[in-house]
């Protein structure tokens, strides 16, 4: 069953080719019904594969099946080959799953868009390119799919283009992930260089025998790292993540909540020997710039009233969660998160989606109040939500950032006690955003007259094909921190299966203080849950305390500003410099050469004056060069 | 009287004067190929060396005006004296040492002046001559009197003066 | 002068062929008019048949006068063919002088 591996990226390959060819033809909302066929087929083919592995012991679940060889070059031998292991299936599953009900929810959500179908071709080439990252059996085949990504985000970013801000942000998205590619790419080159191979099998293996000195486990790492800084949205290269709000609100789900944005955490999990076997600082720096960056964003989520930019910098904020677990050596931990925050981020989006739908395209918080009889399923399926995000037992995301804060714990005390500040600030923000948009005041009949002349505008309940995948969610949302319960060994199901790829790297926190008072610590994060919702009540229900939304918080503090004054000024000059260099040092040797064969030829030419005599001359001084030449030869 | 000729066509201002000191040159080979027992030669060089060729340069001479005499004072290319200079020299250098050096083995070779080609079979030079052309060579001689018909024939064609071929 | 009986071995002919061919290509270089040109060509000739006959005899083979019988030929053909291109280049020309036809220039 395996062997059909192949199948899992061919579906949307084929998907997005035949849309391209039909396309327009198809039409709404058959190209959409075509479109979702796809990710579904790839969904039952990743599950086939998910027992196939199952059914095998843990050492075997490992298969490699290669397509065809791609680069035969000398000592460069790359094939595209896709890697069947517990990682790989993982994700896998929940990119066609959630891609799936994405995509479902789509066809609702684009109803009465000129470019459905168009659409559609991008969601499917966007879940191809996913596949491939996380299937690839070498950093080259990831590699492809990494770029493909980002340029289908791209795409999707910028799909409402005749918007200058949808396009803008969608140059944005792609420049900024482009300086994060230099990093793998370095990578890459360095792996090749080290080890002859860009394959998985061969750097972790060597990273594993400890063949690879700590220098290149670094310098590959921490490249790989501003790569995935750049997909993944850490600070300093988060700045394309909120603008990429101007897609479609199915974009942001799928791409920006669930998959994309998670590759970053994915590569470094594959590459965890190599962590494992750099200097003690390098995976610190990781985890720091992970904890720092998810503080920092949940700051600003306090302060923001776009419906989508609140979800957009919470996204960033949990984004770093999981790299602070990788920095701290929990990879399994890290997987859990990413797996668990694409249930209820996606949920949460597709649910922020179907109040945008019911309001008319209506973004701004303020403007919104009281819709939870209104749209009733779209506000439990939210609740549901988050409670998740906000670590409330025994939903999903308690489970996984507990899991995360545990190890942190036993790296750090100081990362430990800023990844409970952000915790506190994650349900505070979640909250507030729950209760501006389904409590409170109904603040959207103050401005009902803004949206159309049909008379009395009322948010309505978002159609079905758009609540199932909703729902879908929500269930997953509540049950899937089954996937590790921390109560006893039998019932960490993740880390038996993620074993194989983790196992060695993983950090062993067994005998620590806080492996034995697991549970004072489980209850200490639930204690912080709680806080800040009630502080999140006191402020924006109850009106007890009065809401602190500074406008620093609000710009994101200035960092677009200082981003756009630095490359502006420092960067403008840089820039200024290599454009003269290369108008006139390299045009200038490429032209001076040319001058220079110029100005020869004139001067040669200056031989053929057309005078038979001194032809006549130059003829009569070659003989006598032979001649002489002929008379030293016999003579000598 | 050969060297005379020959720097009289160098230096001789007019065309006609030059053509003459030609004329005593070529003369001069003439008795010098007596002086080798190549009578024959000697013979056919003043037919057609002497009598022809010459006169046909005359003629072209007379045709294409005589007054312009040639001013041997200036000369218009700088340098072109000099070279001819070097090249003269060094032509007159370097064959004389391919003579000297080669003399001996000439002699070795050869068998001599002395021996001249009246030997055992004494035929007369030019029967000698008529049975190397005819037998060894008649297909070299076939060829040449093509080459003689071709060249008349073009350069009637060349040099007709009216319908435009060959016009300059 | 009488007891300058001065037998001409072959070296002294073989010389002054040497010497007259390098006149005639000091004439070729030096001289402008295009007949004197080709007469001091034909200079050249006369003394490569020279060397032919002399190294002829000193060999004993007929053969050098052989060649020598044929570059006659072949020179008589020549000069026809020449001066017919002379005549119809100079034609139409006043001033009779090989510098004048530079038109080759690059």
């Amino acid at each position: 069953m395996t062997s059909s591996l192949w199948l899992l990226p061919a579906f949307p390959l084929f998907g997005a080719l035949v849309l391209m060819a039909f396309g327009r033809r198809l039409g709404e909302p058959q190209s959409g019904w075509f479109a979702a066929a796809m990710p579904i087929a790839s969904f039952i083919v990743s599950v086939s594969v998910y027992f196939d592995l199952l059914s095998r012991s843990s050492e075997e679940r490992h298969e490699i099946v290669t397509l065809f060889s791609w680069i035969p070059v000398g000592a460069l031998h790359i094939d595209v080959a896709l890697l069947a292991d517990p990682l790989s299936i993982t994700m896998a599953l929940f990119i066609t799953g959630i891609g799936s009900l994405i995509h479902l929810y789509a066809i609702g959500y684009m109803h009465g868009d000129p470019k459905f179908s168009k659409f559609f071709l991008y969601l499917n080439m966007f879940v191809f390119s996913m596949l491939m990252l996380v299937l690839g059996e070498n950093l080259l085949v990831t590699f492809l799919g990494w770029e493909g990504v980002g340029a289908c985000s791209y795409f999707l970013i910028s799909f409402w283009h005749t918007r200058n801000s949808a396009a803008v942000a969608g140059k944005k998205a792609f420049v900024t992930n482009r300086i994060g590619d230099f990093g793998v790419m370095t990578a890459m080159f360095l792996a090749f260089s080290a080890f002859g191979s860009v394959s998985y099998a061969s750097i972790n293996e060597a990273a594993h025998t400890g063949a690879i000195a700590p220098v290149t486990a670094t310098a590959i790492g921490l490249l790989l790292f501003v790569g995935a800084c750049g997909k993944s949205a850490q600070l300093p290269l988060y700045l394309w993540l909120p603008d990429a709000m101007e897609g479609p609100t199915p974009v942001s789900a799928l791409i920006h909540a669930a998959t994309m944005v998670t590759s970053g955490v994915f590569l470094m999990t594959r590459m965890s020997p190599i962590l494992h076997a750099s200097y003690e600082w390098a995976p610190m720096i990781i985890a720091c710039v992970g904890a720092a960056t998810a503080l920092y964003a949940a700051t600003i989520a306090v302060a923001q009233n776009d419906i989508k930019k609140v979800l957009a910098y919470s996204t960033v904020s949990q984004l770093g969660y999981m790299f602070l677990a990788v920095g701290s050596g929990a990879y399994v931990a890290a997987i859990f998160h990413m797996v668990t925050h694409a249930f209820f981020k996606a949920l949460l989006f597709l649910g922020s989606g179907s109040v945008i739908h019911g309001m008319h395209h209506e973004q701004d918080m303020r403007r919104m109040g009281a819709l939870r009889k209104l749209m009733p399923v779209t506000a439990v399926t939210f609740i549901i939500g988050w409670l998740a995000i906000a670590g409330v037992p025994p939903f999903a995301g308690f489970w996984s950032k507990d899991e995360i804060l545990l190890y942190v714990y036993a790296n750090n005390r100081g990362l430990y006690v800023v990844g409970l500040i952000t915790a506190l600030l994650t349900a505070y923000y979640m909250t507030r955003q729950v209760i501006m948009v389904f409590y409170g005041e109904a603040k959207w009949k103050d401005h009902a007259h803004d949206h159309g002349a049909h008379g009395d505008f009322e948010p309505h309940e978002s159609p079905k094909i758009m609540l199932f995948p909703l729902v879908v969610l929500s269930v997953l949302s509540v049950i899937g921190g089954a996937m590790q319960l921390p109560f006893t060994k039998k019932l960490h199901f993740l880390e038996h299966w993620l074993a194989p790829v983790v196992e060695e790297s993983e950090a062993d926190i067994h005998k620590t203080w806080a492996y034995e008072h697991k549970y004072v610590l489980l209850v200490i994060a639930v204690a912080i849950a709680i806080t800040g919702i009630a502080a999140a009540i006191a402020v924006y229900s109850k009106k007890k305390v009065k809401a602190v939304e500074p406008r620093v918080l609000e710009q994101a503090w200035f960092y677009d500003a200082g981003a756009a004054k630095l490359i502006g000024g420092l960067g403008r000059a840089a820039f200024d410099a290599v454009a003269w260099t290369d108008a006139h040092i390299v045009d200038g040797a490429v032209n001076g050469t040319a001058t220079m064969v110029r100005g020869i030829a004139g001067q040669v030419r200056k031989s053929q004056n057309g005078f038979t005599r001194v032809y006549a001359a130059l003829m009569a001084v070659g003989a006598v060069v032979l001649l002489a030449w002929f008379v030293y030869r016999g003579v000598a | 009287m050969v060297l005379v000729g020959a720097l009289g066509v160098i230096f001789r201002k007019h065309p006609v004067h030059a053509a003459l000191s030609l004329v005593l040159t070529l003369f001069g080979i003439a008795v010098l190929f007596v002086a080798q027992s190549a009578e024959f030669l000697a013979a056919v060089q003043v037919i057609v060396y002497a009598g022809a060729i010459v006169i046909l340069f005359l003629f072209v001479i007379m045709l294409l005006g005589v007054d312009k005499a040639e001013d041997l004072k200036i000369e218009p290319l700088a340098s072109q004296r000099w070279v001819a200079a070097i090249v003269g020299l060094g032509m007159v250098g370097l064959l004389t040492a391919a003579v000297v050096s080669g003399s001996d083995v000439l002699r070795e070779r050869g068998l001599g002046i002395a021996n001249s080609v009246a030997g055992e079979n004494a035929d007369a030079n030019i029967q000698q001559l008529a049975n190397s052309i005819f037998s060894d060579y008649v297909f070299a001689f076939e060829v040449t009197s093509v080459l003689l018909v071709v060249a008349v024939v073009g350069t009637v064609l060349l040099a007709r003066r009216r319908t435009g071929k060959g016009v300059a | 002068m009488f007891g300058l009986v001065v037998v001409p071995t072959s070296t002294w002919y073989l010389l002054l062929s040497a010497v007259l061919f390098s006149i005639g290509a000091i004439g070729v270089l030096v001289r402008r008019n295009p007949l004197v040109m080709f007469m001091c060509i034909e200079l050249m000739l006369n003394a490569v048949n020279l060397t032919f006959v002399t190294v002829g005899r000193e060999m004993s083979d007929i053969n050098g006068q052989a060649i020598v019988f044929f570059v006659m030929v072949v020179a008589a053909a020549e000069v026809v063919v020449g001066l017919g291109i002379i005549v119809s280049i100079m034609r139409r020309r006043s001033g009779v002088n090989v510098d004048d036809l530079a038109e080759l220039k690059g």
